[in-house]
């Protein structure tokens, strides 16, 4: 008899997500799928694999008192959740799990600043240079890991001196009819406004008006970090602040933040509130978005030769949305432009992972697959929707990495320049 | 011709638990030891076998495509004669085709003087004195002669932690984690012709595991596929999924079908699951290939009726009231053929005995008619209905 769990069988289910993810332990066969295919447990002895740590574990966690630490090491790529032909959501039963261990451990000064990256970008902001500068002296990386635990490689972003915020309210809007509400997350607004900006570009080439409210921070490190309490505050604040925009498409340019409002917040924190069912009904990725456009004949397809080669890598946090490759099916538009599909699943980053000191040589030794096939085909660049992972691979590989969106506006605007590498 | 084609599947299916060898036809209910001589009594004497949608030619064609497409991973073997290779267990089974990890376990063609079964200790699922004892019990069908099978256990050069599937298999692929193993198992080589070590022998870069320690065990060496994981199928099913890939195929894993929309006898549009909504893919043509019990593609509600839930077709099997299974936990199990029933193109039939859809195809273990376990047909059944049904829309998209 077969118990599969089907998430999204009913609208009721919707309701009741977090308690759902753990009542689907019960369908695991044990059949191994998830632990042949999890990158980390391959990687490192300390993750003894998902099915173990996760549905088998789980039957002897009550309350508060975990049976193992190992569920530290799962990095929540839900690439298991994925695979698992039972329905069983592993990797959501873990991030639960994990929160629970930390509500008893405690979460160590480190993980709560990883946690927080909009409070890294606005204390950075005011002296953005001098922040910079520090984040790429040896030195001071080294003072960094003994004292905090952040892996003197890691890749750290640049702080921006000024907020895509602040150049959103100084932008006039579009005069377009329709309109769509951007959630630009974290990253574009104190690391890289100027994705945030060609986000905003596209979407008006299509004759839509861009709205930016003020949003703030999804969440989601902070869940990933196991701190639940303040990661659901801070998405509740957030759906609010999206909800009251406007009754209209919410669109994301980081795709895991996409995530969170989509399906995370619900499925993981357990996060019960209407205003943010509302909006994750209507919360599009940007080349989803785009493909739905395309799909109904209203993209714009007046772009111009893009003449590069490049190689597109779907992260993990992207894949779990369910649709595809949207990127791949929007870029494929573009004149002259080649376009390698990486067939690697993870790059080892996962979010704030791979910074962490005890992790990083894991979350490297996870992502080498990648970065060798990146080595070997030499791309003009490389794409990715995700931001910390265009960063790890950017630092492993030495390649441009980009957002997709990045091609689709320089398309749109006529060709141009090939991306240059970061740093 | 350039065709649309995109998968949708829950999970990962059954390949990466079977074996990773092609079985046809092993039992038929005797032994079988040519599927190609046995195939036309076996559908004869089983009109509503699935095989019938392809038709020998049809399971022959499906072996050759499979042959080519998974080319890397150097498949050998056809309907000609069966092969027989040794079980986790020590049993001799049938099966068509090997990949080239397995070839040498043939018993049939390769006359082994003496087999060293070459085991981890430690590791759990291979178990080489049971294994040889077994087979130095067993006869291959085909003559008389009896194979002579010794086992040994050598010490994991690495840490304890390795001792699982996924990680034995990374670690082999490190040469100096081989040369280590193969230095401990040649001093019990002896007169052996053959090792026989668990199917562990690396996963993207077997080819060289598996060439580096023939070479330093001067033997053939092969693998015996035993509990899930299957490195072998997961060979495989990388194998078949980067085909896909490069044809320009598209798979959507992680999400499942819930429902199709049909409209004057045709299926028009599924309806799948993402993270926060259902959308619909418009198609002008679907395969349900859901699986048998375990995949979900049929199931059995607790009063005994048979579903199957994606579309409600009818379920063609032990009805309730009607005992389903058999005490004997290897004999005849009913259920075992419980599936859809389809015209002779492999289109599921309604209630009426008519094709519920124009353009809906099924293939693989949900259809009706096969006891995979039994016939050992599995790979079989899915590989020659899948090329069978597909063949039957390019043809008719024409
Ligand atoms: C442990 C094990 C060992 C085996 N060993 C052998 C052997 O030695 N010899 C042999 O011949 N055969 C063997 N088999 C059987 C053989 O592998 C299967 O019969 C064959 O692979 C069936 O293929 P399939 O594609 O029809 O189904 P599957 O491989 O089961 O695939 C079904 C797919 O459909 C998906 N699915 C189901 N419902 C939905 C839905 N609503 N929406 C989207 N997706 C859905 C599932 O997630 C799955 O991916 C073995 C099977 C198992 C499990």
């Amino acid at each position: 008899m077969s118990a599969r769990v089907d998430p999204m069988g009913s609208s009721d289910h919707l309701e009741s997500g977090a308690a759902l993810v753990r009542s689907s332990l019960d369908a695991c066969i044990k059949c191994t799928i998830c632990e042949s295919a999890c990158p980390f447990a391959v990687a490192t002895p300390l993750f003894p694999g998902p099915k173990t740590v996760g549905p088998q574990a789980e039957r002897f966690r009550s309350g508060l008192s975990s049976a193992d630490w190992s569920v530290d090491y799962c990095s929540g790529c839900g690439i298991c959740s994925r695979v698992c032909p039972q329905g069983v959501r592993i990797a959501e039963i873990n991030a639960q799990a994990r929160a629970r261990l930390k509500e008893r451990t405690g979460i160590p000064l480190r993980d709560q600043l990883l946690a927080r990256p909009d409070v890294m970008g606005r204390l950075g902001q005011p002296v953005a240079p001098l922040f910079n500068r520090a984040v790429e002296t040896p030195a001071v990386r080294t003072i960094m890991e003994r004292t905090l635990g952040i892996h003197r490689s890691a890749a750290i972003p640049r702080v921006s001196p000024r907020t895509f915020q602040s150049w959103s309210r100084r932008h006039p809007p579009a005069p377009g009819p329709d309109r769509v509400v951007y959630f630009h997350g974290c990253s574009v607004n104190h690391f890289e406004p100027r994705l945030g900006r060609m986000v905003v570009a596209v979407l008006e080439h299509q004759g839509l008006r861009v709205d930016v409210p003020e949003q703030g921070c999804c969440g989601l490190p902070l869940q990933s970090n196991g701190n639940f309490p303040a990661a659901r505050r801070y998405l509740t604040r957030l759906a609010h602040r999206l909800a009251a925009a406007a009754d209209v498409s919410v669109i994301a340019s980081s795709t895991s933040c996409g995530l969170m409002l989509k399906r995370e917040g619900r499925e993981i924190l357990g996060v019960d509130d209407p205003a943010l069912a509302d909006v994750s009904r209507r919360t599009w990725d940007i080349f989803e978005f785009l493909r739905d456009l395309h799909e109904r004949g209203l993209l714009r397809t007046d772009l111009q030769p893009v003449d590069l080669c490049v190689a597109y890598h779907a992260p993990c946090q992207q894949q779990n949305h369910l649709m595809g490759k949207p990127a791949i099916d929007i870029l494929s538009l573009v004149p002259g432009l080649r376009i390698i599909e990486l067939e690697r699943d993870c790059c080892g980053v996962a979010g704030t992972y791979g910074l962490k000191r005890e992790k990083h040589d894991i979350s490297m030794s996870v992502g080498e697959d990648l970065f060798h096939d990146i080595r070997g085909l030499e791309p003009d660049a490389v794409l990715c929707d995700s931001e910390t992972c265009r960063w790890q691979i950017a630092k492993a590989t030495g390649y441009p990495v980009v957002h997709p969106v990045e091609i689709l506006h320089r398309a749109y605007s006529g060709g141009g320049r090939p991306p240059r590498a970061r740093g | 011709m350039k065709v649309d084609a995109l998968v949708i599947a829950t999970g990962e299916g059954s390949l990466p638990l079977a074996t990773g060898t092609i079985d046809v036809l092993g039992y038929s209910p005797g032994l079988v030891s040519s599927p190609f001589e046995a195939l036309p009594t076996f559908l004869h004497a089983n009109p509503e076998h699935p095989y019938r949608i392809a038709g020998i030619d049809g399971v022959e064609h499906a072996l050759a495509w499979l042959a080519e497409t998974a080319e890397s991973l150097g498949y050998q073997g056809g309907l000609v004669r069966n092969r027989w290779v040794p079980t986790v267990l020590g049993g001799l089974r049938p099966t068509s085709m090997l990949p080239r990890s397995m070839v040498s376990a043939d018993l049939h063609a390769n006359a082994h003087a003496e087999i060293v079964v070459a085991g981890i200790r430690g590791y759990r699922d291979f178990h080489p004195a049971l294994l040889a004892a077994n087979l130095s019990l067993a006869t291959p069908p085909s003559g008389g002669r009896t194979i002579r099978a010794r086992a040994t256990e050598v010490e994991w050069p690495g840490n304890s932690s390795d001792l699982v599937p996924f990680r034995l298999a990374r670690r082999l692929e490190e040469a100096a984690v081989r040369r280590e193993i193969a230095n401990r198992i040649r001093p019990s080589l002896g007169g052996a012709t053959a090792v026989a070590m668990p199917a562990l022998l690396g996963r993207e870069r077997w080819d060289e595991v598996h060439r580096d320690l023939e070479g330093r065990l001067e033997r053939d060496v092969f693998e015996v596929p035993g509990l899930p994981p299957s490195l072998p199928g997961l060979r495989l099913s990388d194998c078949l999924r980067r085909a896909l890939r490069r044809a320009g195929g598209r798979l959507l894993l992680g999400s499942s079908a819930v429902s199709a929309t049909r409209v004057d006898g045709e299926v028009r549009s599924v309806t799948v699951t993402q993270a926060a909504r259902h959308t619909e893919v418009k198609a002008g043509f679907v395969i349900l290939a859901t699986g048998g019990f375990a995949a979900g593609g049929i199931a059995r509600d607790r009063d005994g009726t048979l579903r199957e839930p994606l579309l409600g077709l009818p379920v063609h099997g032990p009805q309730v009231g009607a005992e389903p299974t058999s005490p004997r936990f290897l004999g005849s199990q009913p259920l075992d053929r419980a599936g859809v029933r389809t015209d002779p193109t492999g289109r599921p039939l309604d209630t009426a005995g008519e094709p519920w859809a124009r353009n809906l195809y099924a293939a693989g273990a949900v259809l009706a008619g096969a006891v995979p376990w039994r016939e050992k047909s599995g790979e079989g059944v899915a590989l020659a209905t899948a090329w069978a049904v597909t063949g039957a829309i390019l043809g008719g998209a024409q």
